[in-house]
C-alpha cells in the first residue's frame, strides 16, 4: 500500500503529471474505446473506488474535504463525464456519417412542446433543487473565514479563489505583466477570434470528432491541460510556500525543494560563452543590458515571427491551415496559437534547465 | 427590345431611373425639412453634446480628485528603531509586523530590508534553519544569510529582482533611523550607496 501511494505521490510531481496528462490527451481521441458506455461506467466505478480508497489516507481525506476544495473534486468528475458525454456523441455520429447515415441529431422528429408548461416546471424543478443544494451546501461546509488581513503577514498557505489558480501557477513561470496582464488578456481575445477564424461550416448543429479534429483538440488542450489542469494541481498538489506535495504527502512548512533558477543570458554568457555578463557595449550601459539579453531577444522574436511561415512552408499539416484560412487568417491563429504554447514550452524550460527567464532586464522591470 | 422592356415595366421596383419615381417625389413625401430646422435640431443636439462632455469630464475631476485624499492613515515612512546594541548579529523580525521591514545586522553594520516580495507584492516569510526569506505566494526564495552582498538576492522562483533596501542612518541620540521613502535596488547598483548601510 505504502508503495503504491509512494508511486502515485511521485508520479504527481507537476512535471510527471503534466507529461503524463498532456499524452493521455492525445491518445484519447485514438482509442474508440474509451467513448463507450461500457467504458464510462467502468471509469467511473474505478475512479469511485480509487476515490473511496485514498480518503482511507489522513493526508488525501484532509486536503480533498477541505471547503474550499470540495467544489474541485466535483469539478474533475463533472470534467470527466461532460468530455466523455461529448465525445461519445461526436465518435458515434463518426461512425454513422462514415456509413452514409446522417448524424443522429438529424434523425430526431422535430417534436414541439409548450413553453407554459413544459419548459417553466422543468426549470422550476431545477431551480428548487439547486436551491436546496445550495442551502444544505452552505450549512454543511463552513466558508473559510480568516482573520482581518495584514500586509505585513503572509500565512505559508496562500492561495488565488479557485478560478485564479490556474493563474497562480503560470505566475509562478513568468513576470507578473505577463502571466497576470498579457497572458488573460490573449486568453480573452482569442476566445473572441474563434469565431472569426474557425472557418469550418461542418458540425454545426451536430457532435461530430472526425470532421473538427483540430478545432477541437486545439480548444481543449487549452481548457483541459493549461487551465482545469493547473487548478487541479494549484488545489491539491501546492502547499506550504507553493511547494509541490503529493497527495498522500503531509503539507509540512519547512519542506525545502531546492529549485535554483538561472537566467537565459546567464547560461550564454557565462556557462556557454564563458565571458562574463556583458556591462556595456558601444560605451554605453542600456546597450550593455540589450546585448546581454540578445539571445533572448532573437529566441523570442524568432519563435513568433519565423514560424508561421516555416511552418506554412515546410509542414504539410500548418500549409493546409494556411490554404484554408488565408493569409490573414493564418497569421492571427498562428500567433494566439503559439502565444497559448508558451506556457508549456516555459514550463518544460523551468523544469528540464532551471530556466528562469528568456529575457531578463530587471532594470526596466521587463522580463520574458 | 430594350426600349420595349423599359416601356413595358410599369411595376417600379424593377428598374430605378426614368421607370421609377423621381428623387423630387420622394423628397415631397417625407415631412419637409427646412434650413431653419435643421439647425435648430442641430443646435439641440450640439448642446447635448457639450453638456454630456461638461458632466462626463467633471464627473472624471471629481474622480482624480478623490484620488488625493486630504489625509492618509499610513503609518509613518521613516522610523526609530532602537540602538545599535539592542541587534544581534542576523535578520531581526521586531519592526516586520508594523513597518514591514527587517534590520540585518552583519560584522560590519546594518541595513533595512523591504519585506515586499518583488514579484507580485505579498510579504515573504523567514526561515532561520534555511536562511532564506521565501514567499509562500508563488515560492520565490531570497538569501537571508551569507554577507552583505548576499542577504536580499532572489535565487529561487518567479522574483525578478532582489528585495529592496531602505535609507538607515544614526539619530543625534545614537538610535537606529530607517527611512522607508528612499529606496536602494540591487539591479540598480544602488547597494554600494553610503546611506543604504550604516557601519558600526
Amino acid at each position: 500500500m505504502e508503495a503504491v501511494k509512494g508511486f502515485i505521490n511521485w508520479i504527481s510531481d507537476p512535471r510527471w503529471l503534466f507529461l503524463l496528462s498532456v499524452i493521455l490527451f492525445f491518445f484519447m481521441f485514438r482509442l474508440r474505446v474509451l467513448w463507450t458506455v461500457k467504458f464510462g461506467i467502468v471509469a467511473l466505478i474505478a475512479s469511485l473506488a480509487f476515490f473511496g480508497l485514498s480518503m482511507l489516507d489522513k493526508n488525501f481525506r484532509i486536503i480533498s474535504t477541505t471547503p474550499d476544495n470540495v467544489p474541485i473534486v466535483g469539478l474533475i468528475f463533472l470534467m470527466a463525464f461532460f468530455t466523455w458525454l461529448s465525445l461519445k456523441q461526436a465518435f458515434d455520429n463518426d461512425d454513422r456519417l462514415r456509413i452514409g447515415q446522417p448524424p443522429k441529431e438529424r434523425t430526431e422528429r422535430f417534436e414541439k412542446v409548450m413553453v407554459w408548461p413544459d419548459l417553466v416546471y422543468t426549470e422550476f424543478i431545477a431551480t428548487v433543487l439547486l436551491g436546496a443544494v445550495l442551502v444544505i451546501w452552505s450549512i454543511v461546509l463552513k466558508a473559510p473565514l480568516e482573520q482581518p488581513s495584514n500586509p505585513t503577514f503572509s500565512p505559508p498557505v496562500m492561495k488565488a479563489p479557485w478560478y485564479f489558480l490556474g493563474l497562480q501557477e503560470m505566475l509562478v513561470y513568468y513576470d507578473p505583466w505577463l502571466a497576470g496582464v498579457v497572458l488573460p488578456g490573449l486568453i480573452i481575445v482569442g476566445l473572441m477570434a474563434i469565431p472569426y477564424i474557425d472557418r469550418n461550416p461542418r458540425g454545426s448543429g451536430y457532435y461530430t470528432f472526425a470532421e473538427r479534429k483540430y478545432e477541437i483538440m486545439v480548444f481543449m488542450f487549452g481548457f483541459m491541460i493549461l487551465w482545469l489542469l493547473l487548478i487541479v494541481i494549484g488545489t491539491f498538489l501546492r502547499g506550504p510556500n507553493w511547494n509541490f506535495f503529493g497527495p498522500y504527502e503531509t503539507w509540512d512548512v519547512a519542506k525545502v525543494t531546492p529549485m535554483v533558477n538561472v537566467n537565459l543570458s546567464e547560461y550564454i554568457w557565462v556557462k556557454i560563452l564563458g565571458v562574463g555578463l556583458p556591462n556595456q557595449w558601444f560605451g554605453a550601459k542600456y546597450m550593455g543590458i540589450l546585448l546581454r539579453e540578445l539571445f533572448g531577444f532573437i529566441l523570442v522574436i524568432g519563435y513568433f515571427t519565423a514560424l508561421p511561415p516555416v511552418l506554412a512552408n515546410r509542414s504539410r499539416l500548418f500549409n493546409g491551415f494556411y490554404k484554408t484560412l488565408g493569409g490573414a487568417r493564418y497569421h492571427v491563429m498562428m500567433f494566439l496559437l503559439l502565444a497559448m504554447m508558451t506556457l508549456p514550452i516555459k514550463m518544460i524550460l523551468r523544469w528540464t534547465i532551471d530556466l528562469k527567464y528568456i529575457v531578463s532586464i530587471p532594470e526596466w522591470f521587463f522580463n520574458i | 427590345m430594350a426600349d420595349d422592356a423599359t416601356a413595358k415595366n410599369v411595376i417600379p421596383t424593377g428598374s430605378a431611373g426614368a421607370g421609377g419615381k423621381s428623387p423630387e417625389a420622394v423628397k415631397a413625401a417625407a415631412p419637409a425639412a427646412t434650413r431653419r430646422s435643421f439647425l435648430a435640431s442641430m443646435s439641440w443636439l450640439g448642446l447635448g453634446w457639450v453638456a454630456f462632455t461638461a458632466g462626463t469630464g467633471a464627473a472624471l475631476t471629481a474622480l482624480g480628485r478623490f484620488m488625493f485624499p486630504n489625509v492618509l492613515f499610513e503609518p509613518p515612512q521613516s522610523f526609530k528603531a532602537g540602538l545599535p546594541n539592542e541587534y544581534s548579529l542576523g535578520v531581526d523580525e521586531r519592526w516586520k509586523e508594523k513597518y514591514r521591514v527587517w534590520i540585518i545586522r552583519t560584522e560590519e553594520g546594518f541595513f533595512a530590508l523591504s519585506g515586499e516580495c518583488t514579484h507580485l507584492g505579498c510579504t515573504p516569510n523567514y526561515f532561520t534553519s534555511e536562511a532564506k526569506f521565501k514567499c509562500p505566494c508563488h515560492g520565490s526564495g531570497f538569501y537571508a544569510a551569507g554577507g552583505k552582498e548576499k542577504i536580499g538576492i532572489n535565487f529561487e522562483g518567479p522574483a525578478p529582482r532582489p528585495l529592496e533596501r531602505f535609507r538607515i542612518a544614526l539619530t543625534d541620540d545614537g538610535q537606529i533611523v530607517v527611512d522607508k521613502s528612499q529606496k536602494f535596488q540591487q539591479e540598480k547598483g544602488e547597494w554600494i550607496d553610503p546611506e543604504s548601510f550604516l557601519k558600526i
